[in-house]
């Protein structure tokens, strides 16, 4: 597969996840939209770590583990997006239980 | 046209389908259910790929476990499309046409670039199974390893601190 059609895949999903920040006030649904970016370059790691192996197996090394190192990116920004879901449902919770809202509207001074 | 060209547009137009449902759903527990289906498409994206440890660990991961937590929250907040904030007409109007004009700016940059002859191998290659990556997360990427261990503590602490009533 050429690579142009990955990078532009990811750039549409990234762009659609731009979008739903955006235009969305509900805070979980944010939330889900940055998740999506995430996934769009996780996308896009994946697929260059594979023209980086294909490049090296062209260049004559049949042993060659060239692009291991963007598989592993992806696993470990999976590793922080995990982490980052927890604190971040914890806070929209806690916002729900002070505020009865999850608008990010209501939010604009950081205090209630 | 061969299968894996036909699997390719397939898995494409299912993620960028269900990635606009996400965001023009009006209630949050179907962006939820639509968001998994986009995880599902780049999961198969990532089979094709051969890079099947990220496949299974994003539907374990994410399809499996962030996924339940977002639809745990949100049925325990009790949102419905009656009780979902809209922003204004012009401010989603705005905000889609700078997220346009954002993809428009990427594709134009990126339209003529030089990387357009390379390829992405699919359907083949090993680097993108258990074997070659846990030797190199044992033994190079080690130390990152132990710290997102330190890292998740961290994180499960606090969202226990922060979730506590008062």
């Amino acid at each position: 597969m050429p690579i142009n059609y990955y990078i532009f895949l990811s750039v549409a999903l990234f762009c659609i996840g731009i979008v739903g920040v955006l235009t969305r006030r509900n805070a979980i649904i944010i939330f889900m939209c940055i998740e999506l970016m995430l996934n769009a370059v996780n996308l896009l790691l994946v697929a260059f770590s594979k023209m980086h192996y294909k490049t090296a197996l062209l260049a004559g090394d049949a042993a060659t583990t060239a692009g291991t190192d963007g598989q592993l990116f992806v696993f470990f920004i999976m590793v922080v997006a995990a982490a980052e879901v927890s604190v971040g449902l914890a806070i929209i919770v806690m916002m729900y239980r002070n505020i009865h809202s999850v608008d990010v509207n209501f939010l604009n001074r950081l205090k209630h | 046209m061969s299968i894996t060209q036909i699997l390719f547009w397939f898995l494409s137009v299912v993620a960028l389908f269900s990635a606009l449902m996400v965001i023009t759903s009006k209630n949050p527990v179907y962006s939820v259910l639509w968001l998994i289906a986009t995880f599902f498409a780049i999961s198969g994206h990532y089979i094709l790929l051969n890079a099947q440890f990220l496949a299974i660990v994003n539907i374990i991961v994410y399809a499996g476990a962030i996924m339940v937590l977002f639809l745990f929250v949100i049925m325990l907040m009790n949102l419905n499309k009656e009780t979902e904030p809209q922003k204004n007409r012009w401010q989603k109007m705005a905000g889609a046409v700078a997220g346009g004009c954002l993809l428009l700016v990427l594709v134009a940059a990126l339209k003529d670039s030089d990387i357009k002859q390379q390829q992405a191998l699919v359907n083949g290659g090993s680097i993108g199974l258990i074997k070659n990556l846990g030797k190199e997360l044992f033994t190079t990427y080690v130390i990152p390893f132990e710290i997102s261990s330190v890292l998740f503590l961290s994180a499960m602490v606090g969202a226990v601190v922060i979730g506590k009533k008062e």
